[in-house]
């Protein structure tokens, strides 16, 4: 041991000198907000998260389709910036009869051709007659047909005594196609057969065409209008869908999970700060809640909301997703606050008297922050897709508003033809999905208070 | 059950699994035909079956009195001969037509099934069926003891049926299920399990049942007993996968795992593209809106019925909205294919298509809303269920009648026992519907809305309808049958209580080894008891 | 510890009777009759089908009857599958469902704390950015669209090489389950790897990984002695319930697969209020439910001696 001098005895320096402070004090979120900023990430996804809503609020107005308006010609298009199209006069309804008069100058099937100019309106075939034939069929590919069994989509029997002429209008597409029309003896098709290759013009029928431009006469090329990302199968602009879809999915996306977050955080860390009898309590209310059946109980709110035939049950669907779907997060809270009610520094708080609500506010909750927000995340597409399933049994939104995740359900199911139907709207709910967790994970560095500092 | 497979070998298997298939071994299949279905069956008991699985087995592994052949014609099934009276049938049973387990199929083991089929205590919802036999109503009711129902077994082979009244369609009814003859002692010695496994069931038919894994499989071998070996060629049926998955059953197809696949309009291309051999047949039923009649509902102004007929384009509807080939334009109630008299029911009986005219539909809209002293056009309550066609449909009348007459629809989408409970509370204005055929005539459409029928959901009730009715079913006489039918549907298409919309059609593929598949409008489908299959 | 579990399974008891109770009546309150089909019936039909479901009795007669059937474990017959007891359908169909559920969590479970670990590793590099692209890709994209291109692709694949790779679907053999079990739990497996990472960056922070970190462990020694096992709870939470929703509904799965599993049931019954499979299927459901739970809460203790579930907090 040293020896002591007088100088030990003297009074020390003010504290004040002492502990100079180095940096400016800021309260828990200001410093969060200032590492959010720093985050490079976090600002990028926070730069998406904004264009997604500027997109929602402004889309209606830069992009002004309507996102019901069907036109049945343009159905199941893939993406186009405007195709040319001849208008072309009403066709009459179903009289297969209307040509045969001229028939009588084949008298081959192998004759056959097509009668007028064939356009995605209807294309007319006709063919000369076979000598005992009770009828015929007429088949089309858009491949190469194979053999006599390979011969693409079964289109028609004509079984009319005289009738030799045929009108395909079944969705016919802008697209090369092979007809091929056999003759019919005792039920069966015979081997010899006329063929003719096809390639229908674009083409809008007058009634249509007036309604997109006033004026349009018979023989007009009219521009039809763009669709970046093509049309549904009612013929609907997918990118209005999508835009108009934003609104629903987004509100309803981001509303329903924060709400039920909020409630399951706040029982979750009760019952896992409190333990004992309202732990166990909570705990099987959560049980309760999770074992329901999730339609029926559905079902019963809408009821119980009034919700009329036909009107959208939005309010009714948000509030039955908060009541069912709370337990989950409350579950994961709490075990998150029962691990951290342990640690050293709540033993301490608790020890200089700090109150329970002051506790779970302050330190336990902002402790379990990342696992909140990652299950904030997930709730997100999940919600999305929760939504669509709803809507899709006439329990949410009602036609002909879209959401992202019906649009979704409506596109899978033509994936293999028409994949964009798909593609598009599923790229938005992804990017939605990745802007928040790259959001929730720098919010995540920034509220953990452990990494203060050290970023 | 097949053994279940452990879970703790799962992770050392998933790493495994690779290499073990691809020495598997090569499945058989010469006189095997190899299909998916889309639900198991729920009942496999003739006198309760309601359902399209249950039918389609049941006709697999049993016969009526008659049965329909791949002409469709109605032919002898355990019956070889009858003689049809207006008071009622005789029917003589051939010796030769045995149960599974050898014993002959007597006259008496239909009288069991009858009888057993209208007691209130077994409860069948198609007990209705057998209304035209005498006292069938009554003892449904719980008016009369089961033993009154008028049929009876003069002797082994001879079976006497008497009716109500006179029944002109009553051969036709003979080859559905809920007509199947059940042979008493075996019935009894179930104790409440007839049908629910295949040891719990007797077979008279070209198949027998001889593994049935629930919501696994099922497996078809033929019947040794059955009387018609000649008409048998497969071994056996297999039916390894049951999902209801369309592009799950297609990938099977693809995957050479099953012989036969029913194709939806969004697979077409596919199909097309994968240069499968494409038919169709029409499925039998017809699809209609039907509008409320319960007093207050808007639906009963006939001008309103009118501009929304005259708005619609069934032809444009068929190729663009259910897009599948083959779909008929909907013009009647009774279907294209149904048989009339001699000849198909619409040539002998053929009614005008009534296209759209705009004009015309805005002018009866008028006139509504003049008579109803409307300002603007009104909202109408649209109840539908929940399929992807439904959804389609719903969205194209939603757009067509509010761009031609104004018309709000509100789509009131439902799932389906939500949607039922609806449909009999009349709480709609029009109803999206569809109807099969339980036989094969037209009798099966037209009693539909006959005001007394529960199926009638708009409660329509027309006077002159009814009576047509009436008479059509008070006698045999096939001229006056078809004509009372005929003016009937006149008087429906122009009263207008019902649109038509289609009728369906159904594209289907099978593989190249088998043949002889049989596809149709009533009864079984799909047929498979005729078809064989190589290597 | 015994007084423990007893508390837990009485209240467990409890809870299943309070979910039997609310499913009975909520399943009453909707509209819709159970034995309609659609084809309506004459009214003497449906008379005679009402009594011998027993739904001509008044409700309350219906919940005190279904209550000591159930008491028995006895669930009745199923209103639609005719001739089959919900026990049977229980029996048959839930271990199918469960294997492969399991088989699915154990995926999801194991690839999740693996994928977790690396991604909390290598912070913000490039095997935590491939591994997010994946995470995204699992969870938006509905488990349905995931099954159906797995499907799809080992199609191409069979055809491609002519052999029978992978079966397409259906049930009975080792290799029916891989690709279903694949489908099932990429969602779980996408979700448990951020809760890993989020858990495990959190751990990195903690004294104690710093005060090992200065004794002079071994960055492995660290790892799997301190990181691994603190970071995994939020996991072993999540585990529990993920196992029962997992093990019992798979449905869409179990439908492009082809397989026959209690999923389809679940969902059936509700779509056709059958009444007798919907409770006997909800209280089956609640009562495994809560078993798993109680499990779960064990295994806290074990794996954290620090917790101790039993306790109040207030109280110490």
């Amino acid at each position: 041991m040293n020896e002591l001098k007088p100088s030990d005895f003297e009074r020390a320096p003010s504290r004040q000198a002492l502990h100079r402070i180095s940096r400016p004090s800021l309260s828990y979120w200001q410093d969060a907000w200032l590492r959010l900023r720093r985050n490079r990430q976090a600002i990028f996804s926070l730069g998406i998260v904004m264009a997604l809503v500027f997109f929602t609020l402004a889309g209606p107005w830069l992009w002004r389709q309507d996102p019901s308006t069907q036109l049945l010609e343009e159905a199941s298009l893939g993406p186009t910036l405007g195709r040319k199209a001849v208008v072309v006069e009403e066709l009459d309804s179903w009289s297969p009869e209307f040509a045969d008069a001229r028939a009588t100058a084949w008298d081959r099937v192998q004759d056959l051709r097509v009668i007028g100019e064939p356009t995605t309106e209807g294309i007319t075939l006709q063919w000369g007659p076979v000598e005992g034939a009770e009828g015929y069929a007429i088949y089309r590919t858009d491949r190469k047909p194979r053999g006599l069994n390979r011969l693409g989509l079964p289109l028609a029997e004509v079984k009319k005594p005289g009738q030799l002429s045929f009108r395909d209008r079944m969705n016919v597409e802008p697209r090369s196609y092979t007809y091929t029309v056999l003759p019919i003896f005792k039920g069966l098709e015979a081997e010899v057969y006329g063929r003719v290759k096809v390639a229908p013009r674009i083409a809008l029928k007058l009634a249509a065409a007036q309604r997109l431009k006033a004026g349009a006469r018979v023989g007009d090329t009219i521009v039809l209008p763009a669709h970046p990302f093509g049309t549904d199968s009612l013929g609907r602009d997918l990118l209005s869908r999508i835009i108009a879809g934003a609104r629903i999915s987004l509100s309803i996306g981001l509303l329903a999970p924060l709400l039920y977050m909020l409630l399951g955080v706040l029982i979750g860390g009760f019952a896992g700060y409190s333990g004992g009898r309202i732990d166990l309590a909570i705990v099987r209310g959560i049980d309760l809640v999770v074992a329901l059946p999730f339609l029926l109980f559905m079902i019963l709110f809408r009821i119980a909301f009034g919700v009329g035939p036909g009107e959208s049950g939005v309010h009714a669907m948000v509030v039955a997703m908060v009541a069912l779907s709370w337990p989950s997060s409350a579950r994961l809270v709490r075990g998150q606050v029962m691990q951290l009610r342990e640690a050293e520094y709540v033993q301490a708080a608790r020890l200089l008297g700090a109150r329970t609500g002051y506790l779970l506010l302050r330190h336990l909750i902002p402790n379990t922050m990342g696992v909140i927000l990652v299950y904030l995340t997930f709730a997100i597409p999940s919600t999305i897709f929760t939504e669509a399933f709803l809507s899709f049994i006439g329990m949410g939104v009602v036609p002909p508003t879209p959401s992202w995740g019906s649009l979704c359900n409506d596109g899978i199911q033509s994936f293999l033809s028409h994949p964009h139907e798909f593609i598009f709207p599923a790229i938005f709910i992804s990017v939605t999905v990745l802007a928040f967790n790259l959001l929730g994970d720098g919010l995540r560095d920034a509220l953990d208070p452990k990494q203060r500092g050290s970023s | 059950m097949r053994r279940p497979v452990h879970a703790i070998l799962g992770t050392v298997l998933l790493a495994s699994v690779v290499l073990i298939q691809g020495g598997c071994t090569k499945r058989e299949t010469r006189d095997i035909l190899y299909i998916a279905m889309g639900a198991e069956p729920p009942e496999l008991n003739s006198t309760k079956a309601t359902d399209t699985e249950s039918g389609m087995v049941l006709g697999h592994v049993m016969e009526g009195l008659t049965r329909i052949n791949a002409a469709g014609m109605q032919v002898p099934g355990v019956a070889e001969s009858w003689k049809l009276t207006d008071q009622g049938a005789v029917f003589t049973l051939r010796p030769d037509a045995r149960w599974s387990d050898g014993r002959p199929v007597t006259a008496n083991d239909f009288v069991f099934a009858w009888r057993t089929a209208v007691d209130p205590k077994t409860a069948s919802e198609y007990a209705f069926i057998l209304f035209p036999i005498k006292n069938a109503e009554a003892i449904v009711q719980g008016r009369l003891p089961p033993t009154q129902l008028g049929v009876a077994a003069r002797d082994d082979r001879t079976l006497a049926v008497t009716f109500e009244k006179p029944c002109g369609y009553f051969l036709a009814l003979t080859s559905f299920q809920t007509y199947f003859p059940i042979r008493e002692d075996f019935y009894t010695a179930q104790q409440g399990r007839y049908g629910s496994d295949k040891e719990n069931l007797l077979y008279n038919g070209p198949f027998k049942l001889t593994q049935w894994i629930h919501g696994a499989a099922l497996r078809f071998e033929k019947n040794e007993q059955y009387w018609d070996q000649a008409r048998v060629k497969l071994k056996r049926i297999e039916v390894p996968y049951i999902t209801a998955d369309d592009s799950a059953r297609f990938n099977l197809f693809k995957d050479r795992k099953i012989d036969l696949l029913g194709l939806s309009k969004n697979s077409l291309d596919d199909a097309v593209r994968e240069g499968f051999r494409l038919k169709k047949f029409a499925e039998g039923s017809v699809w209609f809106l039907e509008y409320n009649f319960i007093s207050g509902r808007l639906t009963r102004n006939k001008n309103l019925r009118k501009a929304i007929q005259l708005s619609f384009d069934a032809e444009e509807f068929a190729n663009k909205v259910v897009g599948i080939p083959g779909t008929v334009p909907g013009i009647s109630l009774i279907p294209g294919w149904m048989q009339g008299k001699s000849a198909p029911f619409r040539s002998e009986y053929p009614v005008t298509a009534v296209g759209r005219d705009i004009e015309k539909a805005r002018a009866y809209m008028a006139a509504f809303m003049k008579e109803e002293g409307l300002g603007k056009a009104p909202s109408l309550v649209w109840l539908t269920g929940e399929s992807p066609l439904a959804a389609r449909e719903a969205e194209y009348f939603q757009n067509l009648l509010k761009t031609v007459l104004g018309i709000e629809l509100k789509i009131d989408k439902q799932i389906f026992k939500q949607r039922l409970a609806k449909m009999m509370a009349g709480e709609f204005d029009i109803v999206s519907a569809g109807w099969g055929p339980d036989y094969a005539d037209p009798m099966t459409f037209a009693d539909l809305f006959a005001s007394w029928n529960e199926n009638n959901r708009g409660k329509w009730k027309n006077a002159s309808y009814d009576a047509l009715i009436r008479k059509a079913q008070a006698t045999t006489k096939a001229a006056v049958r078809m004509d009372s039918m005929a003016a009937a549907e006149r008087i429906l298409l122009d009263e207008q209580p019902i649109l038509p919309t289609y009728e369906r059609s159904v594209i289907y593929t099978h593989s190249d080894r088998v043949s002889g598949i049989i596809r149709r409008s009533v009864g079984a489908d799909p047929d498979l008891s005729e078809a064989s299959a190589r290597e | 510890m015994i007084r423990y579990l007893l508390k837990q399974v009485t209240s467990g008891l409890i809870t299943v009777y309070f979910i039997a109770t609310a499913t009975f009546f909520a399943m009453h309150a909707v509209p819709g009759d159970p034995l309609m089909g659609g084809k309506a019936t004459t009214p003497e039909i449906r008379a005679n089908l009402q009594r011998k479901y027993g739904l001509d009795r008044p409700v309350l007669e219906q919940y005190t009857t279904f209550l000591s059937n159930m008491a028995r474990g006895d669930f009745g017959i199923s209103f639609t599958q005719h001739n089959r007891s919900v026990n049977d359908i229980i029996r048959e169909h839930f271990p199918i469902s469960a294997v492969l559920g399991l088989l699915a969590i154990a995926v999801a479970a194991t690839g999740g704390v693996m994928l977790g670990s690396i991604t909390a590793i290598f912070r913000n590099r490039l095997p935590d950015r491939a591994i997010m692209v994946l995470v995204i890709f699992g969870v938006s994209v509905p488990s349905f669209v995931v099954a159906a291109l797995m499907q799809l692709g080992i199609t191409e694949l069979n055809r491609l090489t002519g052999l029978s790779i992978l079966p397409v679907g259906g049930w009975g053999e080792a290799g029916h389950l891989v690709l279903p079990a694949l489908a099932l739990g990429l969602s779980t497996l996408a979700f448990l790897t951020r809760l890993m990472r989020s858990s495990m960056l959190e751990v990195t922070g903690a004294d104690y990984i710093r005060t090992a970190r200065a004794k002079g462990v071994s960055p492995t020694g660290i790892f799997f002695g301190h990181q691994l096992r603190n970071a995994v709870l939020p996991v072993i939470t999540v585990l529990g319930p993920a196992i029962a929703a997992i093990t019992t509904g798979g449905f869409v799965v179990e439908q492009v697969f082809a397989i026959p599993g209690l999923g389809r049931y679940f969902v059936q019954a509700v779509h056709q209020l059958d009444y007798t499979v919907i409770m006997g299927l909800t209280v089956f459901y609640g009562a495994y439910l809560v078993f798993m739970v109680i499990l779960v809460d064990i295994a806290y203790g074990l794996i954290d001696p620090r917790i101790r579930v039993g306790k109040a907090g207030g109280s110490r």
